[in-house]
């Protein structure tokens, strides 16, 4: 009797990697799941963090994949590792500061680790052949195979059979006349298979699943390596870039400024950490300050403070000033008019 | 035994669920484990996480934006 073939397959929550797990699965192979998270993965609860958004339904979409398969699912903390893709890409960034040829083929790479050691025979990716872009391209799709040490174990069953026969294939775990030949960037293929597998509900994220490639974020991740002098960062940093606003009055510090109460809860986790401020004679946002400061950066921080609370078109607003040991005092300021602020502070 | 404690309080999911998943895998069947969250996401996540790996939730308790979250490892554990 021949032993079952197992793959594991990328799953990012969206539908390309939950079709081709699924085609293989239709071929009796055991599949496993394996998502990684970066910190830079749009999650719904990262909007959720926003108490306007809390209406929307959370969940994980990788695991709604999982779930909807029936399959285990890894999710594989890669935050630290992830720096160098991040930092020196390679082949470089796609339009924003998207890593995406090195991101690809650094999971495939930690993927092919993965069966190495847990005794897996293959790689399922949802790639299609110039579905995107940068890293799935007819020229590109070689190079992850190849870059990523995965070579043949490197599985495409949408657009398989316009690639050469990979090693299942060839062993016999996989027919390819069932596997898919899908290219372009259409969605229709994919969205008849998803119906014909009764898939419903399933995610669609319109910028893709990385806040790389989010135009915005890339602005304020460089903005950080720039005034910083260095290009790192760590996972707060880039959890930060994702709430409220940003604003530079100065090159040596910022002020990140909650837009509303589930910012401002959120905020609140990093007041150990930060010098922070927040109005107490009016309703307005907690706001922290990243860099050093001196007094007259205090008083312009709790000026901008004031301007972003209901004490806007007050004489005087009080803010409180919070040291990161704890250690608070009171200041009385007039709210910077807003046609004071260039529009060049906000990052 | 007395259950574990996983602190994720302030990390967005899914930190919460991959400290509990990396938690779990030093565990044995039978065992518990406390995971104290604030991201709200985790009602979601945690059960979703334990179904698809045959865990089971015995516990969640939600005081102000604290949730503790219970989850009993199974034998896949």
């Amino acid at each position: 009797m021949t032993r079952q073939a197992k793959a594991v397959a990328l799953i990012s929550g969206g539908l390309d990697s939950l079709l081709a797990a699924r085609v293989v699965m239709e071929q009796g192979v055991h599949v496993e799941g394996i998502n990684f998270y970066t910190g830079f993965c749009i999650e719904g609860h990262t909007h959720a963090i926003r108490k306007k958004d809390r209406q929307r339904p959370k969940r994980n979409n990788a695991l709604w994949s999982a779930e909807q398969l029936g399959i285990r699912l890894h999710i594989v903390d890669i935050i630290e590792e992830y720096q160098d893709v991040v930092i020196n890409p390679k082949h470089g960034y796609g339009s924003n500061l998207n890593p995406c040829l090195d991101c690809k083929v650094f999971m495939v790479n930690k993927a092919r680790e993965w069966i190495d050691a847990n005794g897996f025979d293959f790689i399922i990716t949802g790639e299609v052949i110039g579905q995107r872009p940068m890293s799935q391209r007819k020229d590109t799709l070689p190079v992850i195979a190849r870059d990523s040490g995965a070579g043949e174990r490197l599985v495409r069953p949408l657009c398989a059979r316009n690639l050469p026969a990979t090693l299942p294939e060839k062993e016999g775990w996989l027919d390819r006349e069932r596997l898919y030949g899908f290219n372009g960037r259409s969605r229709k293929p994919q969205m008849a298979l998803a119906k014909a597998f009764g898939f419903e509900d399933y995610a669609q994220p319109a910028g893709g699943c990385c806040f790389l490639t989010d135009k915005q974020y890339s602005l304020k991740l460089a903005d950080l390596w720039r005034t910083r002098g260095r290009r790192e960062y760590d996972l707060d940093d880039i959890m930060l870039l994702k709430v409220g606003r940003h604003l530079r009055p100065r090159a040596h510090f910022k002020i990140i400024v909650g837009r509303e109460e589930g910012e401002n809860r959120f905020l609140e986790g990093y007041r150990k950490r930060f010098i922070s401020m927040i109005p107490t004679s009016h309703t307005g946002p907690l706001v922290l300050i990243d860099g050093e400061v001196g007094p007259g950066d205090i008083e312009l921080a709790a000026r901008l403070t004031a301007r972003f609370s209901q004490g806007r078109d007050a004489a005087l607003v009080t803010v409180e000033v919070r040291q990161t040991d704890g250690m608070t005092q009171s200041l009385d300021v007039i709210p910077v008019p807003s046609e004071e602020i260039p529009g060049d502070w906000y990052v | 035994m007395a259950a574990v404690i996983v602190d994720a309080r302030n990390l967005l999911c899914p930190m919460p669920v991959i400290r509990t998943q990396d938690a779990v895998v030093k565990l044995q069947p039978g065992d518990s484990i406390k995971v104290l969250c604030t991201d709200p996401g985790v009602l979601h996540d945690i059960p979703a996480w334990c179904r698809v790996h045959g865990h089971e939730i015995s516990n969640i308790e939600e005081h102000e934006h604290e949730i503790t979250i219970t989850v009993r490892v199974g034998q896949s554990g």
